[in-house]
């Protein structure tokens, strides 16, 4: 009589190195968290140095500072009108934009990549194993919030209409007729890489056509999904470009502010 | 005679094995599973290798090569250095049967959890018609080859086996989306997206895209628009207070086998 013999019970293989890659894989990770770092250290020391961030005679203003509504801001800088007295410095002069803005980057599905894998590193790379002994991704507080990406996004629309204005601001001279500068084109170039930024969004992409069933029965919305999926395409690169670029306008007008340099101009 | 390769290749069984080296001759044009057939005529005719088309369509050869997961078939011999030794391991997520052939029954069993597609009762057969612009976008999800390598690479089961019951994986979320956003489907599927198939668990991390040897961008159409469509759902607070005060009509979500709503 044959006898049954189970089959042998299967388990994953053991292989005991965290990866067999042999490609740099943690170059990436170490490239992103360096630059993110640098980023953020640089952006809260200038948010909390509470000066350097408008230039009257040119109508400058950072947009690290924009809507300045502290009534510790200077004079002809504050668009929306001063909501309140002065403050210490540890409040910003632009509390009211800057939470949601941060929270725009925060949650961004890009930056999730970037910082997931750069800080948190779960995983640092693909086929790595990462160093936590549990793990329940965005199913509990407080990764749950990121499901609020979209409300954020819906508020820095609202920026992005307040730093365009303060662009057309800037498209002043001295003595308030037209003019503009160097610093002029800096804060334009910038506002426009926000706004593709923000328009390349993937809560943007849902919301202008992504959640459709029938893309034929809306044709005009589809065909604003099918340009917004282009730019979001570029949604990497737009997030790292206006990294730069929100530093360098910063940095500019910081410069000029100071009296470090003087802005170049071309008109007035 | 072409040059001589060394391969570098984890034998064994139910979990137990050691990376054994072998050196097998390699001829131009040819990519690892050439190899491995030779290694098979030559000195290792009992090496267990899973495969069929040979030609990246079936997605039988799944295994991680130098430690990143990709097809036997299209991992092409001059992309390494005639100097470097080859590592070939099995799929790291799934149980062994064998060398490099793992148990993927995993995934059959995910994939009949999956409610199935549910068209309107009314519309009978062959009357329904689909526009191109429709049908484009679950095309690209249809063209996966169930390589399994998505799943495979994803740390949320790969490195924490405890969240398989709890976690479909991207190949499977993105049959979810791909039905979520077919015209005729009437099923809502967004609850049962994130509460039976564990949807909150990904964390975008891209590595399902960027192994996929179909070039299929799961992540960016497929998860993130299902993230975006379970947010509408489940974390708006409009659309919980329209549903508190019964203004917003509530959609059909089907039973999971063993889900939560079943």
């Amino acid at each position: 009589m044959t006898q049954a013999v189970d089959a042998p019970a299967k388990s994953r293989a053991q292989i005991s190195e965290r990866t067999l890659r042999k490609d740099p894989w943690r170059r990436a990770p170490a490239v992103t968290a360096t630059l993110l770092t640098i980023w953020v250290a640089y952006a809260t020391v200038h948010v909390f140095l509470g000066r350097w961030y408008w230039v009257p005679q040119y109508h400058y203003l950072t947009p690290f500072y924009s809507p300045c509504i502290s009534g510790s801001c200077a004079a002809g800088s504050s668009s929306l009108g001063q909501w309140f007295g002065k403050v210490p410095s540890i409040v910003p002069y632009a509390v009211v934009s800057l939470p949601f803005v941060l929270g725009f980057r925060l949650t961004c599905y890009y930056y999730r990549k970037a910082y997931y894998r750069a800080f948190w590193r779960a995983p640092a790379a693909c086929a790595v194993r990462e160093p936590h002994a549990s793990y329940s991704g965005e199913t509990r507080f407080p990764l749950i919030m990121q499901n609020l990406h979209r409300f954020f996004f819906y508020v820095v629309i609202l920026i992005s209409v307040l730093n365009t204005y303060d662009v057309v601001q800037a498209f002043r001279g001295p003595n308030g007729s037209f003019g503009f500068g160097l610093g002029t084109l800096i804060m334009g170039a910038n506002v426009v890489l926000l706004w593709a930024y923000t328009a390349s969004c993937h809560s943007c992409r849902h919301i202008t056509g992504g959640r459709l069933k029938h893309f034929s029965k809306h044709p005009v919305r589809y065909r604003i999904w099918t340009l917004v999926s282009k730019l979001n395409a570029k949604h990497m690169q737009l997030a790292w470009t206006t990294l730069g670029t929100l530093m360098l306008t910063d940095l500019y007008i910081l410069l000029v502010a100071s009296g470090t340099i003087s802005d170049l101009r071309f008109v007035n | 005679m072409g040059e001589k390769v060394t391969l570098k290749i984890w034998r064994g069984d139910a979990g137990q094995g050691e990376l054994t080296d072998y050196r097998v001759e390699v001829n131009e044009g040819e990519v690892i599973l050439d190899v491995l057939h030779r290694l098979q005529a030559t000195q290792a005719g009992d090496l267990a290798v899973r495969w069929n088309c040979k030609a990246g369509k079936c997605g039988s050869c799944s295994m991680e090569i130098n430690g990143r997961p990709r097809l036997a078939c299209m991992t092409r011999m001059s992309t390494f250095d005639p100097a470097e030794t080859i590592t070939l391991t099995p799929m790291r997520t799934f149980p062994v049967i064998r060398d490099l052939v793992t148990d993927v029954s995993f995934n059959y069993a995910k994939a009949r959890e999956i409610p199935s597609f549910t068209p309107d009762p009314s519309v009978k057969l062959g009357e329904f018609r689909m526009q191109q612009i429709d049908v484009n976008r679950s095309q690209e999800f249809r063209k996966c080859i169930e390589c399994f390598l998505c799943q495979d690479t994803c740390h949320v089961i790969r490195d924490h086996p405890e969240n398989e019951r709890a976690f479909a994986g991207p190949r499977f979320l993105m049959r979810i989306a791909e039905l979520e956003m077919h015209p005729a489907d009437t099923a809502d599927r967004r609850e049962i997206a994130q509460d039976d198939f564990g949807l909150g668990y990904c964390n975008i991390t891209k590595c399902c895209t960027e192994v996929c040897p179909e070039s299929i961008k799961i992540t960016d159409n497929a998860l993130i628009p299902m993230k975006e469509r379970v947010a509408g759902r489940k974390y708006d607070p409009l659309v919980w207070l329209g549903a508190k005060i019964g203004r917003r009509p509530r959609h059909d979500t089907p039973a999971v086998p063993g889900g939560k709503k079943s």
